[in-house]
């Protein structure tokens, strides 16, 4: 059975990307054949996080409208097995993006035999975003510790429960795992941010898991690679972890208390 | 809160603000509250309403919805004209 896996948040620049590039090459790693597509049309970004943006030839709307094959566009992982990219269009409009198209495409992706199936969300509650919602089996909602993220974060959730078709047909309703990311645990103990606690306290949706600030994030992405590749990062070990706690596997959760710098750390700088 | 701050009389940690303010705002809109749109269509069928009883000016007639702590008034405010 394919499951599809909507990354989504409502408010932009929160790390839905970072973390469909990540989650899609965990269960790819786990032995998934898995594949990840980029709604953000006109704003494709997916590619250079996985970095395969010199491999893009045709896009998700091209197979919308038959001018390419499924096959012809999904661009094979180079890091990794078991993975495929379809990246969004850059240069057509957000309407060229129909519901039957995308239904079509997903359709299409089952019959190929994918187990995973991540749709990256553009930004905000339009079209983009609820087409890349409307299908979800489950739906992982980023969430970074600051107001105005946990607030859009209740609207997402507000809009899946409106608008995918799950809910619209009266099935049983889409999963729904909270991620916090750029989390902080320095400021949290300082009183400074919101605690994971605190987040889901509010938002009622149980954690998947918290994914710390970190460094290794930008070097990610630089080098075109998810950040999960990253072996000795705290934010790939938080990543893998979430692969295990979605995979029904028990994992408590980690990087989210103070440690405080040791004193070569503090003499000698360092992350 | 920690001992020391209790000690020192810190003010609230903003966290903690963050939290009350989001619980509040966050609950009023899951209400489907901030969702006010119906109000004009409101103000447009109480006056061809009261128009049939009174002559009123359409401005004489004022709606307007107002958050307090748990709840929300509706407040209609008519300004009939004076007998002549
Ligand atoms: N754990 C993290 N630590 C530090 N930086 C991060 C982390 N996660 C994401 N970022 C940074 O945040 C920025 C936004 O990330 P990303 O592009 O994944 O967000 P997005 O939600 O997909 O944005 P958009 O809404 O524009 O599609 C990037 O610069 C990324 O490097
Ligand atoms: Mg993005």
């Amino acid at each position: 059975m394919t499951r599809i896996i909507t990354v989504t948040s409502g408010k932009g620049g929160v790390g839905k990307t970072t973390t469909s590039a990540s989650f899609a090459t965990g269960l790819a790693q786990r032995g998934f054949k898995t594949a990840v597509i980029d709604f953000d049309v006109g704003l494709r970004n997916l590619d250079l996080i996985m970095g395969c943006e010199r491999r893009v030839v045709y896009d998700l709307i091209n197979v919308i409208n038959g001018e390419a094959t499924l096959t012809q566009a999904l661009i094979k992982d180079k890091h990794c097995d078991n993975l495929w990219v379809l990246p969004a269009s850059q240069t057509r409009d957000k309407d060229a993006l129909k519901e039957e198209g995308v239904e079509k495409v997903l359709a299409e992706l089952t019959h190929q035999g994918f187990d995973y199936i991540v749709c990256d969300s553009p930004a905000g509650i339009e079209h983009g975003a609820v087409m890349a919602l409307t299908f979800a089996d489950e739906a992982v909602v980023v969430t970074n510790p600051e107001v105005s993220s946990v607030r859009d974060s209740d609207r997402i959730l507000g809009i899946l429960q409106a608008k995918s078709r799950r809910s619209i047909e009266g099935r049983e309703p889409v999963k729904e795992h909270l991620l916090i990311t750029r989390y902080n645990p320095g400021r949290v103990e300082a009183g400074e941010m919101l605690s994971y606690k605190d987040i889901q306290e509010i938002l009622r949706v149980p954690i998947i898991g918290v994914v710390p600030e970190s460094e290794d994030v930008l070097q990610a992405s630089n080098q075109g690679a998810p950040v999960i590749h990253q072996k000795e990062s705290d934010a790939a070990l938080a990543y893998q972890d979430i692969i295990a706690r979605f995979l029904g596997e028990e994992k408590p959760l980690r990087f989210v208390d103070y440690v405080k710098p040791g004193i070569l750390k503090r003499l000698f700088g360092g992350k | 809160m920690s001992l020391l701050s209790m000690l020192f009389g810190n003010k609230p940690k903003t966290a903690q603000v963050a939290k009350e303010r989001l619980q509040l705002i966050i609950a009023h809109e899951r209400d489907g509250g901030g969702n006010a749109d119906f109000l004009p269509d409101l103000q447009r069928e109480l006056i061809a309403v009261i128009s049939k009883y009174v002559k009123v000016n359409p401005d004489d007639i004022r709606v307007s919805l107002e958050k307090q702590d748990r709840y929300e008034v509706l407040e209609v405010n008519i300004v009939l004209p004076e007998k002549p």
